[in-house]
């Protein structure tokens, strides 16, 4: 099989024909990864679906969209799933993605009304640690401290342009100078979240930009309640993660079964534990033991999908220059 | 065929970079961050050339002069890194010298802070890993030069050490350092790997890896074309340079036997604190590798046959083509005159100069309209590496071709050799070691390079640098380590397989 398609790509242009449908997502690394809800959400689908889901991991979720603008209308993908409201309206303006009409009670904070994206999960950005380590509590004290940190960068990956879209929330005009401030504390920048979290867990870092959920992970999946998120007193920046269908996919009504399935209790129910985010449909069942609570609303930032896309450029400039010193 | 190649050269090199600003969408305006990369490259390459120059002096100064057990194994270790693959290299050193690697943990130990080589720090640190080898040897090669009855001249005159610095060493140091710091320049210039992994970010970040990360995760084509155009540019002020300065010798053949020396003894400690410290600085990274994947080649995932299986097979129709290239320009240009001579030199340079992100860019922008570029991911990845290794396969080819047309050209003439027994059996079998030589370095040139694939690259084809990258990135480096071995020992047995079969006939034309 992957000799065929090596030589397919050596020589000829070749499509794989097969009786089942194929339905292919493009969706980020950590989704499909072995310990990811990638497998156990293939297995749910592909019961009911009669067809063969492909989920392929291409990087992390900003990567995505720029891949899709590369293959522009030739995509394989039907399905994109792992963008954010921080590149939902860039995602928009590529006009590869169709109208869908997914219905659910979502119990994402501040509801939801997208005509070409869905919500499946949600968290809210915060710096992971070993809990030993004497929290920052704001990015100003973090950026005086001596702790070494891993982050995302903001062209490539979803956390890494949600870290910008944070400081800019918190601090407004002065986004610059606390970057500036914070360099001295950045380890390196990684293209997507596995690899920050990866050298975190290999003791490269003190702190990695993640989730206030990752450290639950480490609590229910590992039993070691070892590691802690910084609580900062300016709030925790919230990601909404959202999938879409490619207008000109070739499976319809199987992207549209599949989006309908990506709210249902099957799918949602998977997410907690898995991808290690908040469900957005809360499961029947509820959330595990050990998941943290939500913020109050003044402890949570978020930018609107259009105010995101406004101030991304200009951002990612600051962030880029305050970075090269 | 000399002329079909030219154009396929020029049409690889300058029609790409056209097509990048006329396909694309025009040029865009660079931003302060593109600006910072393009100081940065500039920066970094002159300070590696520079560093890497400067204390291959003493080191090679050193091995010319000592003869002790195991220095023919050194001069020959000096040639590896060459065609190490970069990302194993980095790998390797980050092992060494990253934050979870040997000196920091030991630095941890005695109760210093750990050491971070991200950014600049890591970028010169693999430049120098890379490059102090390559310009060890250039210098060898000039005191290689000098005849021994100057040393010995010189010695019985009981010269000063600034009499013998101003007599021997001044006049070997300005007639190789000029190109060798000019070569490695331009090499560090056009770095992409050694930035994308221990880069840190925007503050190591070449111009290379900007174009990179303008098409494959910004997708403006503009800035991309800009970018492009500036690497284009200022390759070719570097190759112009190169032009007026006679570059150095990449072969290595002839280190064997250096003059005995008699200063030899007075040196002695010196000298051994250069040879064991560089030894070490090049050993230690390898062996870091070897001790940690040896052991996990069994547990690496199956996908890793596949892209052993793609990397070859890239490797042998790079090494097919570059071949090709290199004897139809030296066919071509050997028999010809001084112009001639000058331009096939300038074609060398040109490979040189050109940048393979910027050929990359190029060709799919040019593919786009037609076809998904990504399904000629592999033949365009195995033309560019053809490409990059052109240039070293012509310094090897050029000579023999033409040293073969001088001696043997007239009695052809003279005797009306048929074209068949001309080419087989007087041409090919006086080529056939350098030939061998030739093919086993763009084999493995090809084998480790990462740089067009990761632009092509998509989630299901993978070469075994990019495996490696993608283990490294996901932070399997017990596994990394693993392909890191496995690709080591496919280059080396390309190299090898190769440059035996050169030899293996050489005796017998």
């Amino acid at each position: 099989m992957r000799t065929t398609s090596l030589f397919a790509g050596l020589f000829l242009a070749t499509t794989a024909m097969a009786d089942t449908p194929v339905l292919t997502v493009y969706t980020y690394d950590s989704f499909v990864s072995d310990w990811g809800p990638g497998p156990a959400i293939e297995a749910a689908f592909e019961a009911s679906c009669g067809c063969d889901l492909q989920m392929i991991g291409a990087g992390d979720g900003a990567a995505l969209l720029a891949r899709l603008k590369l293959e522009g209308s030739r995509t394989d993908a039907d399905i994109i799933l792992g963008l954010d409201t921080n590149i939902t309206v860039a995602a928009a303006e590529t006009g590869l993605f169709a109208p869908i009409s997914v219905t659910a009670n979502y119990t994402v904070p501040g509801g939801w009304a997208d005509p070409l994206f869905a919500p499946f999960d949600w968290g809210y950005f915060a710096f992971v640690k070993n809990a030993e380590i004497e929290s920052p509590t704001n990015f100003r004290a973090l950026a005086d401290s001596d702790l070494k940190i891993v982050i995302q960068d903001p062209r490539s990956s979803t956390p890494g342009l949600g870290l910008l879209m944070w400081v800019k929330a918190a601090y407004g005009n002065d986004a610059a100078q606390i970057w500036a401030d914070l360099n001295d504390n950045i380890v390196t920048v990684t293209a997507g979240w596995s690899e920050a979290y990866g050298m975190f867990l290999e003791g490269e870092a003190d702190m990695v930009l993640s989730y206030t959920t990752s450290p639950a992970y480490h609590l229910i999946a590992e039993g070691d309640a070892s590691k802690s998120y910084a609580v900062f007193d300016e709030g925790h920046y919230m990601q909404i993660e959202v999938a879409g269908k490619l207008a000109n996919t070739d499976q319809t009504a199987l992207a549209d079964q599949f989006l309908q399935f990506m709210v249902s209790d099957a799918f949602q129910s998977i997410i907690p534990t898995t991808n290690w985010m908040f469900p957005a449909v809360t499961p029947v069942a509820g959330l595990p033991d050990g998941f943290p609570n939500t913020l109050n609303a003044a402890q949570s930032l978020i930018f609107s999908p259009t105010e995101a896309a406004a101030l991304r450029n200009a951002a990612l400039a600051e962030w880029q220059t305050a970075l090269s010193q | 065929m000399g002329g079909a190649v030219l154009a396929a050269l020029l049409l690889f090199s300058i029609g790409t970079a056209v097509a990048v600003t006329t396909q694309g969408q025009g040029l865009g305006a660079l931003g302060a961050a593109d600006w910072s990369a393009i100081r940065f490259s500039l920066w970094q390459a002159c300070l590696s050339a520079g560093l890497s120059v400067t204390i291959a002096i003493p080191v090679a100064r050193a091995l010319a002069r000592q003869s002790f057990v195991g220095r023919q194994a050194l001069i020959t270790l000096l040639g590896a890194p060459f065609i190490l693959p970069v990302i194993v290299g980095v790998l390797g050193l980050l092992a060494v010298f990253g934050r979870a690697g040997w000196i920091s943990d030991a630095l941890t130990w005695a109760g210093f802070a750990k050491l971070s080589i991200y950014g600049a720090p890591g970028v010169i640190l693999a430049h120098v890993f890379f490059n102090l080898p390559l310009a060890t040897r250039f210098l060898l090669q000039g005191w290689a030069a000098v005849p021994s009855e100057r040393f010995k001249v010189v010695h019985s005159l009981a010269a000063s050490p600034w009499a013998y610095f101003r007599l021997i060493e001044w006049p070997l140091l300005k007639s190789v350092v000029p190109g060798a710091f000019l070569l490695i320049f331009l090499l560090c210039l056009t770095s992409f790997a050694v930035a994308l992994a221990v880069g840190g970010g925007p503050r190591g970040t070449t111009i290379e890896l900007a174009i990179y990360q303008a098409f494959r995760l910004d997708f403006d084509l503009g800035r991309a074309a800009s970018l492009a155009l500036v690497q284009f540019s200022l390759c070719g002020a570097v190759a112009v340079m190169a032009f007026l300065v006679p570059l150095p010798q990449t072969d290595g053949l002839g280190l064997g036997q250096l003059p005995q020396r008699l200063d030899a003894y007075g040196h002695r400690s010196v000298d051994f604190i250069w040879i064991a410290s560089s030894a070490v600085f090049l050993i230690l990274p390898l062996g870091a590798i070897l001790t940690r994947g040896l052991g996990h080649i069994a547990s690496l995932p199956h996908q890793v046959i596949a892209a052993s299986i793609t990397s070859v097979l890239i490797a042998l129709t790079s090494t097919v083509v570059c071949i090709s290239m290199a004897l139809g320009l030296s066919f071509a240009f050997a028999r010809r005159g001084r112009v001639a001579r000058n331009l096939a030199e300038g074609v060398g340079i040109l490979g040189l100069a050109t940048s393979p992100l910027v050929v990359g860019t190029g060709l799919f922008l040019l593919i786009f309209p037609f076809a998904h570029p990504m399904t000629f991911a592999l033949p365009i990845t195995a033309s560019v590496n053809a490409m990059m290794a052109l240039p070293f396969a012509l310094r090897v080819l050029m000579p023999a071709v033409r040293e073969t047309y001088a001696d043997y050209l007239i009695l052809r003439n003279s005797l009306n050799v048929t074209r068949w027994v001309w080419l087989h059996r007087i041409l090919l079998p006086r080529l056939r070691r350098p030939l061998g030589f030739a093919a086993g370095l763009a084999a493995a040139l090809s084998m480790g390079d990462l740089g067009v694939i990761a632009l092509f690259a998509d989630p299901d084809l993978q070469t075994l640098p990019l495996m490696l990258y993608r283990l490294m990135g996901a932070y399997r480096m017990d596994q990394a380590a693993a392909v890191a071995v496995v690709l080591v020992a496919q280059s080396l047995a390309l190299f090898w397989m190769f440059d035996r079969g050169g030899r293996g006939y050489a005796g017998s034309p």
